[in-house]
C-alpha cells in the first residue's frame, strides 16, 4: 500500500513568505553538494522511482529524462528561493502525463522519495559531525517542503483544469436544442444535472427561443435519474424565463420518482405545463401552436394549419 | 485597461451610469454577456437601494482576485462591486435580506435579489452611520 | 430619453430607444394612459428589446403600466425581452405575471390579434 501524503496542500499563486533565508551559507553548500552529486543522486532517485512502482506509464528513459529535469529545477529552487521555474515546468510536466494516466499520489510520491533521497545523501555526508547535520537538515527541510508543494499543487490544478475542459466538452455535447418544425424546439435532456449544467441549459435554451423564434418548447427529461432542489428551482426560473421571452415550456418525461420530489421539496407546479411523454408533449406543443394533429395510416402525415 | 469605476449616486438617473460602467468594466474582465448582465442587474439593484434609503452616496468597482479565505478558492480573477452610502442604516438586515421584504415602495427583491446574482455578497449597516454592500462574482475558471 | 408612441391601427406601439431612467419609466406610463384614451386603442405594444437590463423597478413598472391599461381596456404586451435579460429578471425573482409576453413585435401583433379578437386584415 501506498502511504499518503502527510503535508497540505497549498495554493501556489498566493504569495508564500519565503520559508529559509536562501543567503544561509548552508543551503549554499547544500546545493553544491547536490550539484557536484548530480549524476549519482539522480540515478539513484530514478531507480527509487521504478522499485516504488510508480510512473508505470512511462518508460525508464522517460523517467530518467524528467527526473533530470525535476531535479535541475529542485537545486535551482533551492539556490534562488524562486518557484517560478519549477512550477512552470511542473505544469508542463503534467499536461503531459496526465493524458497517461498518471495519478495524483505518483506525482506526490515522486517529489518525496527525491526528498527522501538528498535527506539520506545530506545524513551520509554529515553523520559525523550532528550539530552540523541538523544545522542543514533545518536549512532543507523548509525549502523541500515548499518545493513538494509546487509540484503537487501544480499537478493538481493542472489536473483540475483537465477535468473541467472534459466536462465542458460533454457539456456542450449531450444537451442539443432541437428544431423539429418552425417554431418548436425540443431540448431532451440526458443524464444528470448539476448546478452549472442547469444553468448552462438555460442558457442554451433561451438563445435557442431567440435564434430558431421559437413558441414552443419541449424539455424532455426522460433521461433525468434524478433531481435536487437547486436544479428544480432552475427548472422552474428556465420556465419563467422562456415564457418572458414569449414562449410556452411544455415538461415531458417526469417520472413518478421526480414529481414525487418535486411536490416534496414544494416548487410551484402550477407554472409547469407538464404532459407525460415527450409524443405527448409535442401533440401539446402542435396544439398550441394551432396546428391540428391528424392520426393517419400514412407515415408521412401532414398535419395542416387550423384556421 | 480601466479597471475601478466609481460613481456617485445622487439621482436615480445615476443608477444607469453606474449599471453602464459596471457593464463595460465586467466585459473588459472577460465576463461572458449573460454574466455581464447578472452583474449590471445587480449593481441596478444596490444602486436603487442607495437612492431610495439614502439618498446619496457612491459605488466602485474594480477587478478583483479571491484570496485563500474565499469559499470559491483562491487566485480566480472577478468584479467587485462597493456599494457605500452614509444613510439611515439598516435596522434588521436578517430582516431587509429576506425575499420579499420591503421598508419602502420597492417589491423587496433589491439586496436579497442582488445576493443571487453574486458569488458573493456581505452587507455591513449601523444605525444613523450608513450602509456598504460588498459584492462579488468570480469569472469561471479558464 | 422620451419613448416614441406610435399608433397602428387600434393598437399603440411604444418603441423604446435607448436605457431608460426611471423618469423615463414614469413618463411612459403617464402618455400610454393618455394615448390610449385618446385613440381608444385595444392594445398596446411595449418593445423593449434594445433593454440591456430589466431590474425590480422596471419590471414593476411594466406591470403597473399593463395592469392600468387593462383598467382603460387594453391588452398590454411586452415584446423583445433578451435571452441574457431574462434570465437576469427570473435571477432575481422577478416575473411578469398576468402580462402578456412575444418573442417580437411581429409576434406582439399576433398577441394582441388573439388576445383582442380581431381577424388579421386579410381575413383568414
Amino acid at each position: 500500500m501506498k502511504k499518503k501524503p502527510e503535508f497540505k496542500i497549498q495554493n501556489i499563486t498566493q504569495p508564500t513568505k519565503p520559508t529559509a533565508d536562501y543567503s544561509d551559507p548552508l543551503l549554499r553548500e547544500l546545493v553544491s553538494h547536490l550539484r557536484q552529486n548530480r549524476t549519482q543522486l539522480r540515478e539513484e532517485w530514478a531507480r527509487r522511482i521504478t522499485d516504488a512502482q510508480l510512473l508505470t506509464a512511462m518508460t525508464k528513459e522517460e523517467i530518467f529524462s524528467e527526473a533530470t529535469s525535476v531535479y535541475d529545477n529542485y537545486v535551482e529552487v533551492l539556490e534562488t528561493g524562486s518557484v517560478e521555474a519549477l512550477q512552470a515546468y511542473a505544469r508542463n510536466l503534467s499536461e503531459r502525463i496526465i493524458p497517461r494516466g498518471v495519478e495524483t499520489h505518483e506525482v506526490v510520491g515522486i517529489v518525496l522519495l527525491l526528498r527522501d533521497v538528498l535527506a539520506r545523501s545530506l545524513f551520509k555526508k554529515y553523520q559525523a559531525d550532528f550539530d552540523l547535520l541538523n544545522r542543514v537538515l533545518d536549512a532543507y527541510e523548509p525549502a523541500a517542503n515548499r518545493i513538494a508543494n509546487t509540484v503537487a499543487v501544480s499537478f493538481v490544478q493542472e489536473r483540475e483544469r483537465v477535468i473541467r475542459q472534459q466536462q465542458e466538452a460533454i457539456r456542450e455535447l449531450s444537451t442539443p436544442v432541437l428544431q423539429v418544425r418552425e417554431r418548436l424546439l425540443i431540448l431532451p435532456i440526458i443524464g444528470v444535472i448539476d448546478a452549472q449544467r442547469a444553468r448552462q441549459l438555460t442558457e442554451q435554451l433561451l438563445r435557442g427561443i431567440r435564434g430558431n423564434r421559437a413558441k414552443v418548447v419541449v424539455v424532455d427529461i426522460t433521461g433525468v435519474p434524478t433531481i435536487d432542489q437547486i436544479v428544480a428551482n432552475h427548472l422552474v426560473k428556465t420556465v419563467e424565463a422562456s415564457r418572458l421571452m414569449g414562449a410556452s415550456v411544455i415538461i415531458t418525461g417526469l417520472s413518478a420518482e421526480i414529481a414525487q420530489i418535486l411536490v416534496t421539496i414544494g416548487v410551484d407546479l402550477s407554472k409547469m405545463n407538464a404532459v407525460g411523454d415527450l409524443q405527448g408533449g409535442i401533440e401539446e406543443a402542435e396544439r398550441l401552436l394551432g396546428y391540428k394533429v391528424i392520426i393517419s395510416q400514412e407515415p408521412l402525415s401532414l398535419k395542416e394549419p387550423k384556421l | 485597461m480601466e479597471t475601478e469605476a466609481q460613481t456617485e449616486i445622487h439621482s436615480a438617473a445615476d443608477i444607469v451610469t453606474a449599471r453602464q460602467r459596471g457593464r463595460t468594466l465586467a466585459l473588459q474582465l472577460g465576463f461572458n454577456g449573460a454574466e455581464v448582465t447578472l452583474i449590471a442587474a445587480a449593481i441596478s439593484e444596490v444602486a436603487r437601494n442607495i437612492v431610495d434609503h439614502a439618498k446619496k452616496g457612491e459605488i466602485v468597482m474594480s477587478s478583483v482576485m479571491s484570496s485563500a479565505t474565499s469559499n470559491s478558492g483562491s487566485g480566480r480573477r472577478g468584479i467587485q462591486i462597493i456599494a457605500r452610502d452614509e444613510g439611515p442604516g439598516i435596522p434588521d438586515v436578517a430582516q431587509a435580506m429576506q425575499y420579499g421584504y420591503s421598508t419602502r415602495r420597492g417589491l423587496g427583491v433589491g439586496l436579497p435579489g442582488a445576493k443571487w446574482l453574486m458569488d458573493e455578497f456581505d452587507i455591513d449597516s449601523r444605525l444613523g452611520r450608513g450602509t456598504t454592500v460588498t459584492m462579488k462574482k468570480w469569472l469561471p475558471y479558464k | 430619453m422620451q419613448v416614441p408612441i406610435l399608433k397602428q391601427g387600434g393598437y399603440l406601439i411604444a418603441s423604446i430607444q435607448s436605457v431608460l431612467s426611471d423618469a423615463d419609466l414614469l413618463q411612459l406610463r403617464d402618455s400610454l394612459g393618455d394615448r390610449v384614451g385618446e385613440f381608444r386603442s385595444r392594445g398596446v405594444i411595449i418593445d423593449v428589446t434594445v433593454l440591456d437590463v430589466i431590474d425590480s423597478f422596471a419590471t414593476r413598472m411594466l406591470r403597473a403600466i399593463a395592469h392600468m391599461l387593462k383598467l382603460r381596456g387594453a391588452e398590454t404586451v411586452i415584446v423583445g425581452i433578451q435571452p441574457d435579460v431574462a434570465f437576469a429578471m427570473v435571477q432575481l425573482g422577478l416575473t411578469l405575471e398576468g402580462v402578456g409576453t412575444a418573442l417580437d413585435l411581429e409576434e406582439g401583433l399576433a398577441y394582441l390579434d388573439t388576445k383582442t379578437k380581431r381577424i388579421p386584415a386579410d381575413g383568414n
